[in-house]
């Protein structure tokens, strides 16, 4: 039956595409919506606080309960709002960052698409979201919107060159534009991109959290400021579609810097077969989650909370057993070293915000042009000498010497 | 001994002018004035105070004061001081209003004992007399780590120059005053209510202002009724 | 700021409202701009005016004191020792000195709420949300300690003319030291969170600069003259209570900026905890109430009495006319006067740095607006 379901996939190549997009989009939906939650839970718990709790057991339906809420609201749209502009703007940006989802590979045999052009195709389309934040701004015929949207896209627009450059660091040294062929580079070179490109990366992460938008570069949508942020006038589900876009691109950029530095879906030191012991993780990890939920469900007040938790807890562990059948660890290593780098990634984006103070945004232009930037270019011009060197045409030259 | 002092209690009235003697009441009388940290206080005896016990006890009314600074100002500015006195360790100077903004220049200058620093500038309503406002300066130099009160009388109408040129802190509360009493100002840059909104009638801080009267006549003109207050 | 100057066009006019999350209350503040740079502020108060001064004609000594709380309500216990003590310096009256050091305690652990109130606010109005939390917590420990001596955690009316009403009640020392000693590493904590901060140094050092002459000229006092430069604190030049009887430093700044009077405002809380170890040290069992009768009636007389409050100079003058009720009250108040040194601070300024400005100045409406 899976044999022949298979073949029936492999003769329908629009079919098996169109399904991967579904599962990609509601998967990554479904990640989004809780990323919001993990946020609210990881903030509250690193401010002495507990986060949402009412709703569901330790306020998992949460994301639900908001998606809902959002949904049932009045659609507001402000006299003299160019409608349509108005109604498509947050479309653009949620577009936008979905759509590049289509050109990362989750694993090694898993990802929607593998384009010869990957990279330049994913920051290509990630740079589109800016239309939706000037759009939205424009669109709602009030002068502090529009100028916080200005501000939005100047920031993002400064800091996409500093990223993009940055990742020209990794380009050089991996040969190609191809996100899968990248993460086979690391493969092959035995390191992740991080070892050879720290600074890049540096360059990278700041970038990326400046342009999702994230403290400490969220000036222009702080509340505490004068000039209100590009989505004041949003309300109900299109507010929900900005929102989900803002947390879309920082799964995005998660997901980049992952492949591009940290080896995609890599597990660490992947060529080294003494370490082949990591590849049980997978069930650790279910047993650890199995763990904390233990560990913070038992302590609930109410009864029905702690059965649910241990139930959870029991899945978990069923899940972590299940995986030990090794087909089913070895399909599964690629993705659950995604995910665990891209969580680690969300978490210190999570991190950032509650530890740092917010930029002004002057200060904000000033590290993205007159630092950001000439490091990132610095670092293009540095790793591209040393790759000559390093190559067989460098050898003869007489810096070469530097590099050995 | 300053036994003249504790005559037999007069019967007290509330509403005297500020300047007269009040009688000690009974039980209760304050006690012998001493440096704190000094022996703790013998009981009180009801009424009088023992008169072998050797302390001064606190001055019930301000006396006169003299000190260099004063007499420095009473030669340079002949005539705009009319009383110097000092009590409970604050000496207070009542001048006249024409020579304010010179003698708050003097004062401030390092000769004058650079009183630099306008801790609070207000005033008080006394409308039994002619000139019923007294503005209140409070004055403090870091250098001499002394206090100076200047106060001027001015009656209704009268106004007062402003000693923003002197110390930057009057702008505020000079309209404060003005705000609260209506003394006005010559010479502020900005005087206008700080307090209450801008269009209020009155001044809320003397002693005749009736809010019950301006509550009737808001009514009336704004609800077109009586007022049930 | 003269009206006309409001008819150039290439200027911006964009009021920030009363209702602000970041003005501490209902200040509302008239910003004109020149494109982002702001070249002129005013402010418009009173829109909590109650009438406190006029209320104190028409009550007795007593029955104002509560009142007083309400003025700067995040620091009520020394609102409260600046009136009770001029009162008694009208009176003359001595303090014991059990009284002292348990007025100085309380005072004391209400510049560390006062402080910390400050902390998190200010934090918070720069985008870094995490330290109010931690703040709040701490307070939440004094507000415990204030709540079992006096039964309020707020507005306290901790003191009464002539001593204390309540004597310290069973581990209130204890406590107190407990409280010290949990405290002192979590100062540690919110200063490895801010002073080395890039960030934060970005957006505090040379933000709102007050020169320690525009800081005199200006009437300003407390952790803002100190962070200017100038060392007074009326607790050494004239002190009151028991202040002179324990041993602190005056901590101040250099440059006169957001960053110094934050260092500055940090480095009281330390000396805080000092003078509150130094004071439960000296507590000795004794009287709590001075020679004051149920009836007070001061000699008639005026009398000026001032405090460093945790706000700055906090002043009563006192008009008696020989009755159970004040003639005059009048209050100094360190907020209104320091908020006045908003339009020095903020030209050349930023618009996003208004809200650093108004932060570090510390204030608090009800005793802007009293």
């Amino acid at each position: 039956m899976l044999q022949s379901a298979i073949e029936f996939l492999k003769a329908n190549p629009l079919l098996l595409a169109l399904i991967k997009i579904l599962l990609v989009f509601v998967v990554i939906a479904g990640i989004v919506a809780y990323l919001v939650y993990m946020e609210r839970k990881v903030l509250a718990f690193m401010q002495a606080r507990l986060g949402p709790m009412r709703v569901g057991p330790w306020g998992l339906l949460q994301p639900v309960a908001d998606g809902i809420k959002l949904l049932l609201k009045e659609d507001i749209i402000p006299a003299g709002a160019d409608e349509y502009v108005f109604l498509l703007a947050p479309a653009i940006s949620v577009a936008a960052a979905f759509t590049v989802f289509s050109a990362i590979p989750f694993a090694g045999n898993f990802y929607v698409t593998d384009i010869n052009i990957g990279l330049l195709f994913v920051l290509a389309v990630s740079s589109l979201g800016i239309y939706g934040i000037i759009l939205g701004g424009w669109s709602s015929n009030s002068h502090y919107p529009l100028l916080g949207a200005l501000r939005s896209s100047a920031q993002l627009v400064s800091y996409e060159v500093a990223a993009g450059m940055a990742l020209v660091g990794v380009l050089l040294i991996s040969n190609s534009l191809s996100m899968v062929e990248i993460v086979r580079r690391q493969l092959a070179m035995g390191v992740w991109n991080v070892f050879l490109q720290p600074l890049a990366l540096v360059i990278y992460v700041i970038a990326a959290v400046a342009e999702t938008n994230r403290n400490p570069f969220d000036l222009p949508e702080a509340e505490s400021e004068l000039t209100a942020g590009f989505h004041t006038e949003y309300s109900g589900f299109r507010f929900a579609l900005y929102f989900l876009a803002e947390y879309t691109n920082m799964v995005v950029v998660a997901c980049i810097a992952i492949t591009m530095f940290f080896g995609g879906w890599l597990r660490p030191f992947a060529s080294v077969r003494a370490l082949d012991v990591l590849k049980f993780s997978p069930i650790l990890a279910f047993l650890a989650g199995a763990g904390f939920v233990l560990w913070l469900g038992l302590k609930s007040r109410l009864s029905l909370e702690r059965y649910f938790f241990v139930l959870l807890a029991a899945v978990f562990i069923v899940l972590g057993i299940l995986v030990a059948y090794p087909p089913v660890l070895d399909a599964i290593q690629g993705i659950f070293w995604f995910g665990a780098k891209v969580l680690a990634f969300l978490y210190a984006f999570i991190w950032c915000r509650a530890t740092f103070p917010r930029y002004r945004y002057d200060q904000l232009m000033n590290v993205g042009w007159r630092w950001m930037i000439p490091l990132a270019l610095g670092n293009v011009v540095v790793t591209a000498v040393i790759r000559y060197l390093v190559s067989s045409h460098g050898a003869a030259h007489p810096l070469a010497w530097l590099v050995r | 001994m300053t036994d003249e002092k504790q005559e037999p209690p007069k019967a007290a009235e509330g509403a005297g002018t500020p300047v007269e003697k009040p009688a000690p009441e009974s039980g209760g009388a304050t006690t012998p004035a001493k440096p704190i940290g000094a022996a703790p206080p013998k009981p009180p005896a009801a009424g009088a105070t023992k008169p072998s016990v050797a302390v001064a006890k606190p001055p019930i009314k301000p006396e006169p004061w003299s000190s260099p600074l004063l007499d420095e100002l009473l030669g340079r500015f002949p005539g705009a001081i009319t009383e110097a006195v000092i009590f409970r360790k604050l000496p207070s100077l009542n001048l006249a209003k024409e020579h304010l903004v010179a003698i708050c220049q003097f004062l401030k200058s390092p000769e004058g004992g650079a009183y630099t620093l306008l801790t609070d500038q207000t005033a008080v309503d006394y409308p039994q007399r002619a000139k019923r406002f007294d503005i209140i300066y409070h004055l403090y130099s870091f250098r001499r780590n002394d206090r100076l009160r200047l106060r001027v009388q001015v009656g209704e109408g009268e106004t007062v120059p402003s000693v923003t040129s002197v110390w930057l802190t009057a702008n505020w509360l000079e309209r404060e005053v003005y705000d609260m009493f209506g003394v006005a100002y010559e010479g502020h840059p900005d005087l206008k209510r700080i307090l209450m909104p801008d269009g209020w009638v009155g001044h809320p801080l003397r002693k005749d202002y009736d809010i019950l009267k301006q509550d009737e006549a808001w009514v009336k003109t704004n609800l077109g009724i009586e007022s049930a207050q | 700021m003269p009206e006309a100057t409001f008819l150039d066009a290439s200027e911006l006019l964009i009021n920030m409202g009363p209702q602000h999350p970041a003005t501490h209350g209902v200040l509302r503040v008239k910003l004109k701009l020149d494109g982002e740079r702001v070249l002129g502020t005013e402010c418009i108060i009173g829109y909590l005016h109650r009438g406190v001064e006029k209320i104190a004609e028409n009550r007795t000594y007593q029955q104002f004191a509560p009142y007083v709380d309400r003025m700067d309500y995040c620091a009520a216990v020394t609102n409260g020792m600046g009136y009770v003590e001029t009162v008694e310096k009208l009176l003359a009256v001595e303090i014991p000195p059990r009284a002292q050091y348990t007025r100085m305690i309380l005072a004391e652990l209400q510049r560390i709420a006062s402080h910390l109130i400050w902390l998190g606010t200010h934090a918070l109005d720069l985008g870094a949300m995490t330290p109010v939390f931690y703040t709040f917590r701490e307070r939440e420990e004094i507000l415990k300690i204030f709540e079992k001596y006096c039964g309020a955690r707020l507005t306290t009316h901790a003191f009464r003319i002539g001593g204390l009403q309540y004597d310290l009640y069973d581990g209130f020392e204890k406590e107190v030291v407990k409280f010290c000693d949990y405290f002192l590493p979590k100062v540690d904590e919110y200063e490895q969170l801010l002073t080395q901060n890039r960030i934060w140094i970005n957006r505090t050092r040379n933000v709102g600069v007050l020169s320690g002459e525009d800081a005199i000229a200006y009437g300003v006092t407390g952790p803002m003259l100190r962070g200017s430069g100038v060392k007074w604190d009326i607790r050494k030049a004239q002190p009151y209570e028991a202040y002179d009887q324990v041993d602190f430093e005056v901590p101040i700044g250099e440059h006169g900026d957001t960053y110094d009077r934050y260092i500055v405002r940090m480095q009281e809380m330390r000396q805080s905890v000092r003078i509150i170890r130094q004071c439960v040290e000296r507590l000795a069992p004794g009287p709590i109430f001075g020679k004051v009768g149920k009836v007070i009636k001061p000699p008639a007389g005026e009398v000026y009495h001032s405090i460093e409050a945790p706000k700055g100079e906090l002043g009563y003058y006192l008009v008696s006319d020989g009755s159970v009720n004040p003639y005059r009250v009048r209050v100094r108040p360190p907020s209104l006067i320091n908020l006045q040194a908003l339009d020095k601070m903020a030209q050349g300024h930023l618009v996003a740095d208004i809200v650093a400005i108004i932060g570090t100045i510390d204030i608090v409406l009800g005793e802007v607006d009293r």
